[in-house]
């Protein structure tokens, strides 16, 4: 089970609290964690990532283990820790703007 | 007994305010979405309680919410927009081509009689269309792919289709005002498009007499006559009594003819509003007196309305899409400003009240007249 932390607005959109979980098939990468929250929270679409592109939103971060997943390939495997359930996966709206 | 349900989009969350005929009181409902960005909030004239909200922000991008509740609740349906074939390019500020890339939704218009179906007028410059409650949104590409978008330009706040507006005789018309490309009509359902323009003037572009590249900022019309247009243009104030074929200009007597909204009496349509601002460079009232102006003869012949609004030390602005009229007798004339308050007047303009004083930036303001 994959934990995984949303941006405030993201949770009052998908209308969750705290941390949600996703199921992933073998070890996870970046784009199968943003596949399986997308398959359980379909509001989600397009709010991440662009539909057509599906490239990562520009004001838009990924984290996980303190490391800065944001620049990385979509096929990036994400940490042990992260497949283990021990650390989440951060979604952080970055800071920008108002 | 009637009542009046006003939808107001800001900054930072969508707002509705709700009175009986009286339209003294009002109770206030929100912010809905806080922290987004809503340009845009529309009722269904065919089921009133049915509302599209148009809801973005630049770290998640859009979203479109539906209420079939008068606003109680809200869902999030379709924001999946996208051009139909390969975009193409249109012209960027320095005349270079750019890719047409979609950014937000500023308008949304529910069809007249089927509350499933809606419009969506979007920048980069298109028209989109729902016909399943806004789940499914497929582009009426015409507009876009007309022989001039290549030469399309974006305005200050981007290139945005802002204004739609459907014909309530001619079931097959519609109009839509682009930024800054210009007023366009379409006999057939939106599968193709005219530009009219013809008469409008705009000093700042290369031919002022373009066909195309005009910095259109709102259109209204009256239903009664939907073959007179008026439109509030980047500078002028201008009036077509023949669907946009021709435009004659009618700012006449006002103080500046720059502005952004422009709306049309609900039972006089030669009784029309504008909110004159003192330039393009300066976004705000003349004198610093917010002044609504009114004419009564469809133009040219203006006067200030000005009781209950502040006529000193005022530097807001209005919006295009924040005015709008009710239907109840008398008229109900309504508008927001970018300093957060909503004003509200029970008599046509005469006299204003502040309903609220202190919301984020006001985006858009709607009027549903409930029975």
């Amino acid at each position: 089970m994959i934990r995984v932390l949303l941006p405030a607005h993201l949770k009052t959109l998908a209308r969750v609290s705290g941390e949600v979980q996703v199921e992933v098939a073998g070890q996870p990468t970046i784009v199968s964690v943003l596949d399986a929250i997308e398959a359980s929270y379909p509001m989600l679409q397009g709010t991440i990532r662009d539909h057509v592109t599906q490239e990562r939103r520009p004001f838009v971060r990924f984290f996980a283990c303190e490391q800065d997943y944001s620049l990385e390939p979509p096929s990036t495997l994400l940490p042990k820790a992260v497949e283990q359930g021990a650390e989440p996966f951060l979604i952080v709206g970055a800071m920008a703007g108002g | 007994m009637s009542s009046v349900r006003l939808l107001v989009g800001t900054r930072k969350g969508a707002f509705i305010l709700t009175s009986d005929g009286k339209r003294e009181r009002w109770g206030v409902s929100g912010p809905h979405f806080a922290g987004w960005e809503l340009y845009h909030i529309k009722g269904s004239p065919a089921d009133p309680n049915r509302l599209y909200a148009s809801q973005s922000t630049g770290w998640f991008g859009q979203l479109i919410q539906r209420s079939d509740d008068g606003g109680k609740t809200w869902q999030p349906v379709g924001n999946k927009f996208v051009y139909e074939g390969v975009p193409g390019t249109h012209t960027w500020y320095d005349g270079t081509p750019h890719p047409w890339k979609f950014a937000r939704v500023w308008h949304l218009e529910p069809s007249l009689n089927d509350p499933d179906t809606v419009y969506a007028g979007v920048e980069d410059a298109a028209l989109f269309r729902s016909t399943d409650g806004g789940k499914n949104w497929e582009e009426l590409p015409g507009l876009r792919t007309h022989s001039s978008g290549p030469s399309w330009h974006p305005g200050a706040g981007g290139m945005c289709s802002h204004t739609i507006i459907l014909d309530p005789k001619h079931r097959h018309r519609m109009f839509v005002a682009i930024s800054a490309a210009g007023a366009f009509r379409s006999d057939d359902d939106g599968k193709t498009w005219k530009p009219i323009n013809r008469g409008l003037k705009s000093e700042g572009i290369p031919n002022p007499n373009a066909e195309v590249g005009h910095c259109v900022h709102r259109i209204a019309m009256h239903k009664s006559r939907p073959d007179v247009l008026f439109m509030q243009k980047h500078w002028d104030v201008m009036r077509s009594k023949d669907a946009g074929d021709t435009w004659q200009e009618v700012s006449g007597n006002l103080p500046t003819d720059f502005g952004f909204p422009i709306d049309v009496h609900a039972h006089e349509p030669e009784t029309i509003y504008v909110v004159p601002i003192k330039s393009d460079s300066e976004h705000f009232p003349l004198d610093g007196k917010l002044r609504v102006y009114r004419s009564k003869s469809g133009g040219n012949e203006w006067e200030p309305l000005t009781k209950g609004l502040p006529q000193r030390d005022c530097y807001v602005n209005v919006l295009r899409a924040a005015m709008a009229v009710d239907s109840l007798d008398a008229c109900g004339v309504y508008f927001g400003t970018t300093g957060g308050q909503v004003y509200a007047s029970a008599d046509a303009g005469d006299n204003w009240t502040p309903i609220l004083r202190d919301l984020p930036p006001v985006l858009s303001v709607e009027a549903q007249t409930l029975q």
